[in-house]
C-alpha cells in the first residue's frame, strides 16, 4: 500500500534513490536469501515509509530532525588512517576480550582478515564474507527471526545494510573469552550507517558478547543496527550493550533473540549517553524451559532521549522472563519504556515479570512508561510495575545529617539506584568497570572517549564511596 | 556552653510550633526533654539539625559560640551535631559500610584530615559493632533496609559511636524497643558519655531514663519548656502523667 498522502521526507527520498542506484552492488555476490530479504524489505519500506510519531510505538520518539537531514548514506570503505588500530585498543583490567571492530559501518580487521576461525571452530567476522563461506548457516538462520517484523527503519536496515558481524559458536563450545564488538563512527561527514549482525549459538554452547557503540567526535550521525541472535538448545548467552555516543547522534538498536529448549539469555543494556537512543529488544521462546533475564540502565540529561521497547513472546509453555529497567532523567531529558509481554494460548506455567523504575531529577524531565500484557493462557504468573519519582528527600537529609554533602548524597543515591541492575552483571571486572563509568557519568565526567567506551587504562580519581569495604 | 538556645520560635508552613524555647547544655551534661505528644519535641531536633521546612522566625541557636541558623545540615553534622532519628531512613543499595566510610571521610575532610585508612576504619567498625551488639552481617546490608525496629535504633547508636559527636540528640530512641534492646542502646550511650560531649534525650516515657540517667529533666508543653528539674521530675511525671501539666498551662 502506497502512502501517497504522506509527505515524503528528504531521507526517505535519498534512501530510495540509493537503493536503486546501488542495487547491483548490494545484490552482487549475495546469498539468495539475503537478496530476497533486501528486495522484500525495500518494497516494504516504500509502502511504509519512515516511522513517525503518528505510529503508536513511535509516538514519543521523534526522528523528524534526522529525516530532514542530509546524511552520507553510502560510505565507501576508505583507507584507514594509521590511528585506527589505536582506536580499538581497549583494556579492561582483569577482563580479557577478543575484540572485533566496525568502523564507519564496515567490518575492520587490522590484519585484513574478514573472517576468522578461532579455537574450537568459533567463527567470527564480516557478515558479507560469512554469507559466501557459510551459505548453509544463512539457509538455516538468516532473517528467520526478524523476517516480516518491520517498521520503516528495520526495513531500511534490511534493504540497505552494507556490512555487519557474524559469529558462530559450534555445538558444545563454551567461549572462554568474551567477544567484544566496538562500533565506531569516525568521519567528518554526517553519516547514516545501516549494519546487520547475525549470531548463532549451537546446542550446549556459551557466549558472552559485549556490544559497544561509541562516538569519537561530535558530528551528527544516524546509526541503525539490526542483530539476530539464535540461541540453540541448552545454550547460554550473556549480552551486554554499552552505549556512549555523542548528543548529535541517533542510535536505533534492534535486537531479535530466539531461544530454543532450556536456553538462557541475560541481557544488560547500559545507555550512558546519546542524542536519541532507541533499543528494541525482541525475545521469542520457541523451546520450553527457556529463561530470559533482560535488564537496562539509562542515564540521560540535557535534551537527550531514550526509548526502550521490550517485547517478550512466550510462545511455548514453561519459560521464564524477567525485565528490570531503571533510569535517571535530568534536565529536559525524556524517556520511553514499553514492555510488551505476550503469552500464547498454550503457554502454561509461564513466569513473566517486568519492572521499570525512574527518577526524574527535574520537573522538566519526562518519562512515558507503559506495560502491555496480552495473556491467553490461564496458568501464568505475570507481574508488572512502574514507578516514577524523585530522589528521596528523607534519605538525602539522613545522609547530610551524617556529614555527607548534598552533592555526594545525590550521587550515592543515584548510584545505589542503578546498583540493582549492575549487580546482575556476572563478569566481575566488567561489573566494576561499568559501575565506574556510571559514577563518572553521574558526576558529569564521562567524556565521549577518544579511544573506546571502556576508558582504557585511565585510572579513576577515587570517589569517597568508591570502595566497598565489605569486599575487602 | 556547648548549646545555647534562646527564645526560639519555629514555624512549619506558617504554623508556629516552637514558641519561645530556651535551653542551655554544657559539656558533660545529659538533658532529658519530656512532654506529651505534639508539643514540639521533634521540631526542636529538626531545628537544631537544620532540616528543610522548619523556619526559625525568632531567637537563636548558639552552638560552640556560633550561631548555626544559616549552616547547612551537613556542615552542622561536621561541626559535631548528631541526631539519632526517631524513624531511621532505609537507603536501598547503599551498604552500611560505604555509608559510614563516606560519612567519616566527609567529617575528616571538613577537619582537613586525610581519609581514614582502610585498616583503621575496619577496626573501628568492629569495635563499635560490639559496643551495641549488632551482628556483623548487618553492616554488609543496605542502610536500615529490612532492619527490625530494634536493629534500626541500635544502628543509630552504632553510627553515633562511629562519628563520635560533641552534641548528640536522641529523638525517641526508646520508642519501639523491647527492654533488652533498650538496655543495649543505653549501654551504648553511657559508654559515649564524657566530660567533652553533651546529650539531649527526647523521650515520651521515663523508662529510658532508668538506664540513661539525666542531669536535668525538662518538660515541654505547647512549644516551650514549662518545667525543669533533676531526675526526680521524670519519676514524678511517670507517676502523675502529663495531665497536671496540661491543666496548669492550658491557655
Amino acid at each position: 500500500m502506497q502512502k501517497n498522502y504522506k509527505k515524503s521526507f528528504l531521507l526517505e527520498q535519498n534512501l530510495i534513490h540509493l537503493f536503486k542506484e546501488k542495487k547491483s552492488e548490494l545484490f552482487g555476490n549475495c546469498h539468495p536469501k539475503v537478496a530476497l530479504s533486501r528486495q522484500q524489505a525495500f518494497d516494504d519500506f516504500q509502502a511504509k515509509g519512515l516511522p513517525t510519531t503518528k505510529e503508536e510505538s513511535w509516538k514519543n520518539t521523534n526522528l523528524s530532525k534526522q529525516y530532514e537531514d542530509i546524511f552520507q548514506l553510502d560510505n565507501p570503505l576508505t583507507e584507514l588512517d594509521k590511528s585506527a588500530g589505536e582506536i580499538f585498543q581497549c583494556d579492561i583490567h582483569g577482563f580479557d576480550t577478543d575484540v572485533i571492530s566496525m568502523l564507519n559501518g564496515w567490518y575492520y580487521s587490522p590484519e585484513g582478515k574478514q573472517l576468522q576461525i578461532l579455537e574450537n571452530g568459533i567463527v567470527v567476522g564480516s557478515i558479507l564474507e560469512a554469507q559466501k563461506a557459510y551459505p548453509e548457516y544463512f539457509d538455516s538462520y538468516f532473517d528467520e527471526i526478524a523476517k516480516g517484523r518491520n517498521h520503516g527503519l528495520t526495513a531500511v536496515n534490511k534493504a540497505l545494510f552494507r556490512d555487519g558481524i557474524f559469529i558462530y559458536v559450534p555445538d558444545g563450545v563454551e567461549v572462554e573469552k568474551s567477544i567484544q564488538l566496538i562500533n565506531i563512527v569516525n568521519r567528518d561527514e554526517k553519516m547514516m550507517i545501516n549494519s546487520r549482525n547475525l549470531i548463532i549459538l549451537g546446542k550446549n554452547s556459551k557466549l558472552s558478547f559485549l556490544h559497544c557503540d561509541d562516538s569519537v567526535n561530535h558530528n551528527p550521525g544516524f546509526i541503525n543496527t539490526l542483530t539476530e541472535i539464535y540461541i540453540g538448545e541448552n545454550a547460554c548467552l550473556d549480552l551486554y550493550k554499552l552505549q556512549n555516543i555523542n548528543n548529535e547522534t541517533a542510535l536505533l538498536n534492534n535486537t531479535f533473540i530466539k531461544q530454543e529448549l532450556n536456553s538462557r539469555s541475560k541481557v544488560n543494556v547500559i545507555s550512558l549517553n546519546g542524542g536519541i537512543i532507541r533499543n528494541e529488544l525482541n525475545v521469542e521462546f520457541s523451546g520450553e524451559g527457556a529463561d530470559a533475564d533482560l535488564n537496562g540502565i539509562y542515564l540521560m540529561d540535557h535534551e537527550q532521549h531514550i526509548d526502550n521497547q521490550v517485547f517478550v513472546n512466550h510462545a511455548v509453555p514453561n519459560c521464564n522472563s524477567s525485565e528490570l529497567f531503571k533510569g535517571v532523567l535530568d534536565d529536559s531529558a525524556s524517556g520511553v519504556f514499553n514492555g510488551y509481554i505476550y503469552v500464547a494460548r498454550d503457554a502454561q506455567n509461564t513466569n513473566a515479570f517486568q519492572r521499570n523504575n525512574n527518577i526524574l531529577m527535574k520537573s522538566t524531565a519526562k518519562i512515558d512508561t507503559q506495560p502491555f500484557l496480552e495473556i491467553y493462557a490461564d496458568d501464568v504468573k505475570c507481574s508488572h510495575g512502574a514507578t516514577v519519582g524523585q530522589l528521596d528527600e528523607e534519605a538525602l537529609f539522613y545522609m547530610m545529617q551524617r556529614g555527607i554533602s548534598r552533592q555526594d548524597a545525590y550521587l550515592l543515591l543515584m548510584y545505589a539506584f542503578t546498583a540493582e541492575v549492575t549487580g546482575k552483571i556476572s563478569i566481575e571486572a566488567l561489573q566494576s568497570n561499568i559501575e565506574d563509568m556510571i559514577k563518572k557519568r553521574l558526576r558529569g565526567e564521562l567524556a565521549i572517549c577518544e579511544k573506546c567506551v571502556l576508558h582504557c587504562g585511565h585510572p579513576d580519581i577515587p570517589l569517597e564511596f568508591e570502595i566497598d569495604m565489605s569486599k575487602v | 556552653m556547648l548549646l545555647n538556645i534562646k527564645n526560639l520560635h519555629v514555624s512549619i508552613n506558617g504554623k508556629e510550633i516552637l514558641k519561645g524555647f530556651n535551653l542551655g547544655v554544657n559539656k558533660g551534661e545529659v538533658h532529658a526533654i519530656m512532654g506529651p505528644n505534639g508539643t514540639g519535641k521533634s521540631t526542636l531536633a529538626a531545628a537544631i539539625t537544620g532540616r528543610e521546612g522548619y523556619e526559625i522566625t525568632k531567637g537563636e541557636i548558639i552552638y560552640k559560640g556560633k550561631d548555626i541558623r544559616d549552616m547547612a545540615p551537613d556542615e552542622r553534622a561536621n561541626e559535631g551535631i548528631f541526631l539519632s532519628f526517631q524513624y531511621p531512613v532505609e537507603i536501598p543499595g547503599v551498604s552500611m559500610t560505604n555509608f559510614m566510610r563516606t560519612a567519616l571521610n566527609a567529617q575528616r575532610e571538613y577537619q582537613k584530615l586525610p581519609p581514614i585508612p582502610a585498616g583503621e576504619f575496619l577496626k573501628k567498625m568492629e569495635e563499635k559493632k560490639q559496643l551495641v551488639e549488632i551482628h556483623a552481617k548487618l553492616t554488609n546490608r543496605s542502610v536500615n533496609e529490612g532492619f527490625s525496629g530494634g536493629e534500626k535504633k541500635k544502628n543509630e547508636i552504632f553510627q553515633m559511636a562511629m562519628i563520635e559527636p560533641q552534641l548528640a540528640i536522641l529523638d525517641e530512641t526508646d520508642s519501639g524497643l523491647d527492654i533488652d534492646a533498650l538496655k543495649v542502646v543505653a549501654k551504648g550511650v553511657n559508654a559515649l558519655r564524657s566530660s567533652e560531649n553533651g546529650f539531649v534525650v527526647i523521650t515520651h516515657y521515663q523508662r529510658l531514663l532508668d538506664y540513661i540517667v539525666p542531669d536535668f529533666v525538662h518538660v515541654m508543653y505547647d512549644g516551650r519548656i514549662v518545667k525543669s528539674g533533676g531526675k526526680g521530675l521524670a519519676l514524678e511525671l511517670e507517676e502523675k502523667g502529663y495531665d497536671w501539666i496540661k491543666k496548669e498551662f492550658e491557655i
